[in-house]
């Protein structure tokens, strides 16, 4: 896949004209600040003026089409590249236990739209009818509860922005230079904003036994995921969701009805979620043994390691990519933290020797991706760009050296937030530099 | 206490609250917190059932009646299991293997296999009965989960080939794992914010 940087969304008609008014552009650029390496390379020379009269295209003297047959917007067919990608780093035999990657590196602003948002499912996604779906709450409660989704949506509701992001992103680019661009290293990660009701209400409603510790989490789909989860957390801030991003969920991210745990590895926010379990301990599933647990120095598993910590990347320049010269550039990307908001952001340029803090762009909130933007003016030789995030509890994202001290990188190993580096060749080419 | 403009404006809003109330009959609801809705159905146990399917896999709380041979367990794998799972467990066409791998924890390629990961038996049923076989998840029997758990026990070496796999016997299966886990613990390293003269951004060696 070679990308070209992503331009804006109504970016004209790319005239031999305008190319060559934004190379010569870039090259004083350059050369204004780089002097000496600069001149060395290219002459000093105001770019030539555009000679070439505009053109006039077709779309400008012709009726634009009317109300399309299907009233669901489409994006332009010229972004058909922006599109979620099916894991093909590493390779799933089968379809059915499978995932796909969101496009990062073409994602302005925090949210991701609905149709790239990343998803996972373990026995495929079904198509479940609203109105035979229901929602049980059971277990140590006093009066257990079967919800309609009419019921639930006829509650007051809270919409929140927070971040998702798979226990397993970045899995494949610990040790070695596995991936190509930033969607097949980091897009199993995406941010909507979500809608739907606090699960506290309804378990209050149902009422809680003593003794009461931990709640489970169970899908209606074909796999009935599950998942345990500490009573406090559920308490705290965890949502039963119907909507986001200003529509009902899509089928692949739980319509109708999902869990959203603020913070934590994407699993745990059990999608078609169809019962709530109360219990007094966890139950111990396959899916919180043999899978997703983390390996440990002496043979040990890491369980229950819910959080996404501290983490950033840069998605702009990223692997794939071509820089057309020196030049100014905006490096940029996404921070986030499962332990709350991002505080800073620095970018180096040359593998870590050196950082700079970069800009937040507000919103800045808790567990929801933060875009990071540095203005960097390429001298044209060769640059290691990476980013490292800070949160608010004063975590440093660290480099993957410094988590492999302490965790055993072997296998299939999840919860990997080191910082990522892209090298930007003197051809301008960008690749990933792990290792 | 509260100064005299403040309880002035506080009478004042009150009354505002009040009229507004009256007349309109809005800000009888408490605006922020748990609302007083109850749109929820009790709903009884015996009605819930069906998908109370969850074990409690550490004592097996949970398990059905029922129950399963390694030699049943052996004819309903090589019907329902086989074309993904492959021959005796040892991976096939979709999924690698479900045997060894116990003792692999110590080297740096680690075999996760029910026999070398699971920590309580019972993981198999439940997870068996909420997934197996993919094409058809909830088909089997109790008595074929009883059988297929004992079949992939007895494939493992931690059962031997005349066990009966029931409510009683599938917990007490000693898993070589049991000890295997430790709870979540990070925050486990403490990166420094160096912005100058840094050592270069180092990589992960196995």
């Amino acid at each position: 896949m070679s990308d070209r940087p992503p331009g804006p969304p109504s970016a004209p008609p790319r005239s031999a004209g305008r190319r060559t008014f934004l190379r010569s552009g870039a090259a004083l650029m350059g050369a204004t600040l780089t002097g000496a390496i600069s001149g060395v390379r290219r002459a000093f020379a105001q770019p030539a003026p555009v000679t070439e009269p505009l053109e006039v295209p077709e779309w400008t003297r012709t009726m634009g089409r009317p109300i399309p047959a299907e009233m669901y917007g489409l994006p332009s067919k010229y972004e058909a590249r922006v599109v979620r990608r099916r894991s093909d780093v590493f390779v799933n035999r089968q379809n059915w236990s499978d995932w796909s990657m969101s496009p990062l590196q073409y994602q302005h602003g925090i949210v991701t739209p609905n149709g790239v948002f990343f998803e996972r499912h373990h026995a495929g996604t079904p198509s479940i009818d609203p109105e035979r779906h229901r929602l049980v709450i059971h277990g140590m409660v006093k009066r257990p509860l079967v919800f309609t989704m009419s019921d639930l949506m006829r509650y007051p509701a809270v919409s929140r922005f927070y971040f998702l992001e798979c226990s397993g992103n970045t899995l494949t680019d610990w040790i070695k230079a596995a991936s190509t661009t930033v969607q097949q290293s980091h897009g199993l990660l995406s941010c909507a904003q979500w809608t739907g009701i606090p699960a506290a209400w309804l378990l209050d409603e149902a009422g809680l036994q003593p003794g009461a510790s931990w709640v489970i989490f169970e899908g209606a789909d074909g796999a009935v995921h599950t998942r345990s989860i500490p009573l406090q957390k559920v308490m705290d801030d965890a949502l039963l969701v119907y909507g986001m991003n200003g529509e009902a969920l899509r089928e692949e991210n739980g319509y109708p009805l999902r869990l959203l745990l603020p913070g934590w590895e994407g699993n745990v926010s059990v999608k078609w979620l169809r019962r709530i379990k109360v219990v007094d301990r966890p139950a111990f599933f396959r899916s919180e043994t043999a899978r997703y647990t983390d390996p440990l120095p002496g043979g040990k598993w890491r369980q229950f390691s819910f959080v996404m910590e501290c983490k950033s990347v840069i998605t702009y320049p990223s692997g794939g990519m071509k820089l057309p010269g020196p030049g100014l550039y905006e490096i940029r990307g996404f921070a986030w933290s499962g332990n709350g908001a991002i505080t800073a952001v620095d970018v180096t340029v040359d593998g870590g020797r050196h950082w700079e803090p970069a800009t937040l762009e507000p919103p800045i909130l808790e567990r929801c991706l933060t875009l990071f933007r540095y203005r960097w003016r390429w001298d044209g030789r060769p640059a290691k760009l990476a980013s490292r995030a800070v949160d608010s509890t004063g975590y440093v994202q660290p480099t993957v050296e410094e988590l492999a001290r302490v965790r055993a990188v072997t296998g299939f190993v999840q919860h990997h937030n080191g910082i990522f580096p892209w090298e930007v060749k003197s051809n301008g080419e960008v690749t990933n530099a792990v290792a | 206490m509260p100064s005299l403009r403040c309880r002035r404006a506080l009478v004042g809003l009150v009354a505002g609250s009040i009229a507004l109330m009256t007349t309109a009959g809005l800000a009888q609801e408490p605006q922020v917190g748990r609302p007083r809705a109850g749109f929820g159905r009790p709903i009884t146990e015996q009605a819930i059932a069906p998908w109370n399917i969850d074990i409690r896999t550490s004592d097996g709380a949970g398990l059905p009646p029922g129950r399963g041979s390694v030699a049943e367990g052996q004819k309903v794998y090589e019907a329902k299991c086989i074309a993904c799972h492959g021959e005796k467990a040892q991976g096939g066409s979709m999924y690698g293997t479900m045997v060894g791998g116990i003792n692999s924890f110590m080297t740096d390629r680690r075999i996760l296999t029910p026999g070398s990961m699971y920590p309580y038996a019972p993981i198999l049923f439940d997870y068996i009965r909420r997934t197996m076989p993919m094409d058809r998840p909830g088909s089997l029997t109790s008595d074929e989960i009883y059988a297929v758990s004992a079949y992939i026990l007895f494939l493992n070496g931690l059962i031997p080939e005349t066990a009966v796999m029931d409510a009683q016997s599938l917990p007490l299966v000693r898993m070589p794992n049991r000890d295997g886990f430790v709870l979540d613990d990070r925050p486990d390293v403490r990166a420094v914010r160096c912005m100058n003269d840094c050592p270069p951004i180092g990589v992960a060696r196995r």
